[in-house]
């Protein structure tokens, strides 16, 4: 077992760990943030994406004690509970369905953001491939990307 | 981009309600956002009960093979581990076999033999997912391999070997035979025929993949025999029915809840050997049982979809007018006859494959086969196989036009039915309730500019470029339906509702169908607000659990709007019209007196002498003295058994471009023309669109499990069964046009399913039109680049087996 200590969503977290257990894992049961759901077993449907130290990351991909000493969002801690921007979007464009892959999908779609605040629609769906969505065909959500882009750009002038 | 017909939308602008939604139909913002954008939904793998213990299932690597012995001791030592159970276990209780929907019966744990890889052989309940999973490797099972049945097209060989060696007597691995429509007319039709086109074309076995797994929490309760199970579901009623039978506890000791599900598509309308499992180890352990499978697990053994051989033949004149269409069918079934679909639909209702055309004659025969495959068969946003019947027909105009070197969207402007043809019966015994089929069409056309498109066309051929323009027409048959034709396992298929207005005017209504993903909550309340003037953000909607809900068939089929919809319409009208008994006693006049206007019973004449459905409530709950024989309170209930199906239809058109070097094909445009009767929420029907035309693109160019000879499955993970992400989609483009169903109470018609079932002959039809220079007339999905590829050399594969 290990002892790891990781910052999740703004407060200190401590925990044992198998060396095994998986980031998402640990989130899910040991500190029963069930917002970060899980889709597949091979890190190719992003519903499990996190942000850690600010960049987007599979957390089915990482193991928990590779998560020690680091800062971890989850969608529970985007924008502290409040409303974030592209949370906004999401609902505005109707950018979800059954909402399964929304967490990953929006924390993905942040990153994005955060690398390039005015991204085509080519950027965006090129910066979202590694998430999958059954329900919505993509549309909407490139949509509500480019909606929350704009209002981030406004608000940071 | 988005058009509309102006000329008709169906419904007039409605009034905002105080928090700014319509009164009733329109775009409303989605309720159950709320919770999903902040991870605040409660899918099945949230739940956590205090106690509640982990499981897996071993699985079988063989597809076909005997069971010699299986040991289990070394797991049970495993200190973390509560129990293992064999199909030995479940024989004692009587439970090693289930009834499968379709007649049929399924192991739940493998007694005598495995009849697919990835079949149930053991399962193990242990304190954590982690020590469950190692209990698995400890698990000794000595096989003794048979030779696999893989090619459905030898399922029938006097050689093949005996999948079903279970049921008494049974001496091959034949299902059934079935057939629809007029066999001696069509032969008639045919023989005097100037043209007659024959293609054979495989359907391939396909998944959903909804990204949420299957999965159930299952709790029995040792003190009260309660059983609580929350599980992936979408058809909680029909569940808890199936478990009293299945399991023999009595109905009303079961609650089935579904919680969120995070997309279901046909996935989750069965119950799953894992599902019994949980139960089981809920019984034996005394704790709560969670149980839920990987991916893989997801991809091998839960329903699977299609898997339909199909040989059509299509009858026409020499100018072009289509006369008859006949098609005989292999359907691989799997080891297991697990189909879910109405009991007397063997092949669902693929019998609709006449589509949109005006025909003399129609025939089809079916024959199901059981080949060493996981079953399953009728899943994934099928309209109980009407995707299968739409791309045989509308393949098949496309093979006709290429013969008689006709345009394809001539061809089918010319055969289309016409508007004054409606209430339409087919060749096969449907009854189509309405529709405007050329008008879709034409629409579609103008969105696409499909002239410039051919004129782009023809230059880019001559340049040595390959482009390709798709034309599909589908008609769907949904909301099943009519109790007297269809039930599931006995069960007729007709939906309840109840209605509670509270006194002070807000209302909770119960539904029996099950959202995955559809806004349920946002466009049944917005049913009530255009039904009784009970602003939207008022009406609470209630669903998925059954001790709260009234009895209904569920979710699938694009059956919520049809029959739950339109049980939700008539209960809203029953409380409008108990309210005017009401406000005729408050007001000291005939009910007859009184008129609705939105929200408001008034006097006919005097319309400042009124009540609203606000005042009415708390009138109904009061002091009020109530004529004799009305009880108060405002409330009322209904089963709902639809008369017909619905009937919606559309006009697609898909744009591609190939690379002549790779066989890549690149999805440029797609143009959807969707006629679903009132839409009572747009915003909400074209999110529905926009993932059926996802999944259409996936099917035509990316998802296939195909299996090799050894009868491994080739498609087990989202590494081999390949999804399409945002970069395989384009910008959807949308239309409507708007036919009201005339026996539907709001004039609407489902559409969940209708992308998926209309989008992927539009996108097969654009890449054959596109290999035409390499005179390519057909080729089996999915289009990959390989199979592209191939087809440009003249010889395209079959997808349904591993490439040799
Ligand atoms: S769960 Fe699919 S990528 Fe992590
Ligand atoms: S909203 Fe259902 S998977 Fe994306």
């Amino acid at each position: 077992m290990h002892r790891i200590s990781v910052t999740v969503n703004g407060t200190t977290r401590e925990g044992e760990v198998e060396a095994r257990t998986l980031l998402v894992h640990w989130l899910r049961d040991s500190l029963g943030l069930a917002g970060t759901p899980i889709g597949c077993d091979t890190s190719n449907c992003g519903a499990c994406t996190v942000l850690m130290d600010g960049r987007s990351v599979k957390s089915c991909s990482v193991l928990a004690v590779q998560a020690d000493g680091s800062e971890v969002t989850t969608i529970q801690g985007l924008a502290n509970g409040e409303w974030h921007p592209v949370q906004k979007a999401f609902k505005e464009c109707h950018a979800l369905q059954c909402g399964y892959c929304t967490p990953g999908m929006i924390t993905a779609a942040v990153d994005l953001l955060g690398e390039n605040p005015d991204p085509t629609e080519e950027e965006i769906r090129h910066g979202l491939e590694g998430n999958l969505c059954r329900c919505t065909g993509y549309h909407n959500i490139v949509k509500a990307v480019e909606l929350a882009a704009g209002e981030m750009r406004e608000a940071a002038k | 981009m988005t058009v509309t017909d102006t000329e008709n939308t169906g419904s007039t602008e409605p009034q905002l309600s105080p928090a700014g939604n319509p009164m009733g139909f329109g775009r409303m913002l989605r309720k159950e956002d709320v919770r999903f954008l902040r991870g605040h939904g409660h899918y099945v793998d949230d739940v956590q009960l205090p106690g509640m213990l982990y499981s897996a299932i071993l699985r079988s690597p063989y597809a076909h093979a005997r069971i010699v012995s299986i040991d289990t001791s070394a797991a049970e030592a495993h200190p973390k581990v509560r129990a293992v159970i064999t199909g030995a276990t479940l024989e004692g209780l009587n439970l090693a076999w289930m009834p499968t929907l379709s007649h049929d019966v399924q192991a739940v744990l493998a007694t005598d033999k495995v009849r697919f890889q990835g079949q149930e052989v053991a399962f193990v309940v242990a304190d954590d997912r982690y020590a469950a999973r190692d209990a698995l490797e400890l698990i000794d099972v000595e096989y003794e391999p048979l030779p696999p049945v893989m090619d459905a097209t030898k399922a029938l060989d006097p050689d093949a070997a005996v999948i079903r060696t279970d049921i008494e007597g049974k001496s091959d691995n034949h299902i059934f035979d079935w057939e629809a429509g007029d066999a001696a007319a069509c032969d008639e039709a045919f023989a005097g025929a100037e043209v007659v086109v024959e293609q054979d074309m495989l359907y391939p076995r396909v998944h959903p993949a909804p990204i949420e797994t299957c999965g159930t929490v299952a709790s029995m309760d040792p003190i009260t025999g309660k059983l609580t199970v929350w599980s992936t579901n979408q058809a909680p009623h029909a569940h808890r029915t199936l478990y009293a039978i299945v399991a023999g506890i009595p109905e009303h000791k079961i609650q089935i809840i579904s919680p969120d599900i995070g997309g279901g598509f046909g996935n989750k309308v069965g119950i799953y050997p894992g599902y019994v499992l949980a139960v089981v180890g809920s019984i034996v352990t005394g704790k709560p049982v969670k149980w839920v499978e990987d991916r893989s697990e997801n991809l091998m053994a839960t329903a699977f979809a299609r898997d339909y051989h199909m040989k059509g033949r299509i009858a026409a004149t020499k100018d072009g007018k289509i006369l008859a269409v006949q098609v005989d069918v292999l359907a691989d079934h799997g080891a297991f006859n697990g189909t879910a679909q109405p009991t007397k639909f063997p092949a669902g209702f693929f019998h609709i494959f006449t589509g949109s055309y005006d025909l003399q004659a129609a025939h089809c025969k079916v024959t199901g086969v059981y080949t060493n495959k996981a079953p399953g068969g009728v899943a994934y946003a099928c309209s109980f196989r009407i995707t299968e019947a739409v791309y045989l027909v509308e393949r098949m105009v496309d093979v006709l036009a290429y013969e008689l070197g006709v345009d394809a969207g001539e061809l089918r402007m010319k055969n289309l039915l016409r508007p004054e043809q409606f209430p339409y019966t087919s060749k096969t015994g449907w009854e189509y309730d309405s529709g405007d089929y050329p008008r879709a069409l034409r629409k579609a056309m103008e969105i696409a500019g499909y002239d410039e498109l051919r004129k782009e066309q023809a230059e880019k051929r001559e340049r040595g470029e390959l482009m390709g323009i798709g034309i599909s027409f589908f008609t769907e048959g949904v909301g099943a339906g009519p109790r007297k034709h269809m039930d599931i396992l006995g069960l007729g298929m007709a939906d309840g509702s109840e209605l509670r207005v509270h006194p002070t005017g807000k209302a909770q209504l119960r539904v029996s169908c099950q959202t995955q993903g559809q806004g349920h909550e946002t466009t049944f309340a917005q049913i009530v607000a255009h039904e009784l003037g009970i602003p939207p953000e008022d009406v609470e909607v209630i669903h998925g659990d059954t001790d709260n809900t009234p009895f209904g068939l569920g979710t699938y089929g694009s059956r919520s709007t049809p029959v739950s919809g339109a049980a939700a319409a008539v209960v809203s009208r029953r409380v409008r019209d108990k309210a005017r008994i009401v406000a005729a006693a408050a007001l000291e006049c005939s009910p007859d007196d009184l008129e609705w206007t939105q929200g408001r019973w008034s006097v006919k004449g005097d319309p400042e002498q009124g009540r609203t459905i606000q005042e009415i409530a708390m009138l109904s709950h009061g002091s009020l003295e109530l004529p004799e024989g009305v009880e108060g309170h405002l409330d009322a209930s209904v089963v709902y058994n639809p008369p017909n199906l619905t009937y919606p239809f559309g006009a697609y058109i898909c744009v591609v471009d190939v690379d002549a070097d790779t066989g890549k094909v690149h999805v440029r445009r797609f143009i959807a023309v969707d006629d679903c009767g009132n839409r009572i929420n747009p915003m909400i029907v074209e999110g529905q669109i926009h993932g059926g035309l996802a999944e259409g693109v996936g099917m035509a160019l990316m998802q296939a499990i195909a299996f090799d000879e050894d009868g491994n499955c080739l498609g087990g993970s989202f590494l081999d069964y390949l999804l399409p992400t945002a970069l395989e989609c384009p910008s959807w483009e949308t239309g409507a046009t708007v036919t009201p169903s005339p026996h539907h109470p709001l004039g609407a018609k489902g559409v969940g399913e209708s992308a998926t079932v209309g989008s992927p002959p539009a996108v097969v039809n654009a890449v054959i039109d596109a290999l035409k220079p390499y005179g390519v007339r057909h080729a089996d999905m999915p289009l990959t680049p390989c199979q592209v590829w191939l087809a440009m050399q003249g010889r395209p594969a079959r997808t349904d087996l591993a490439l040799t």
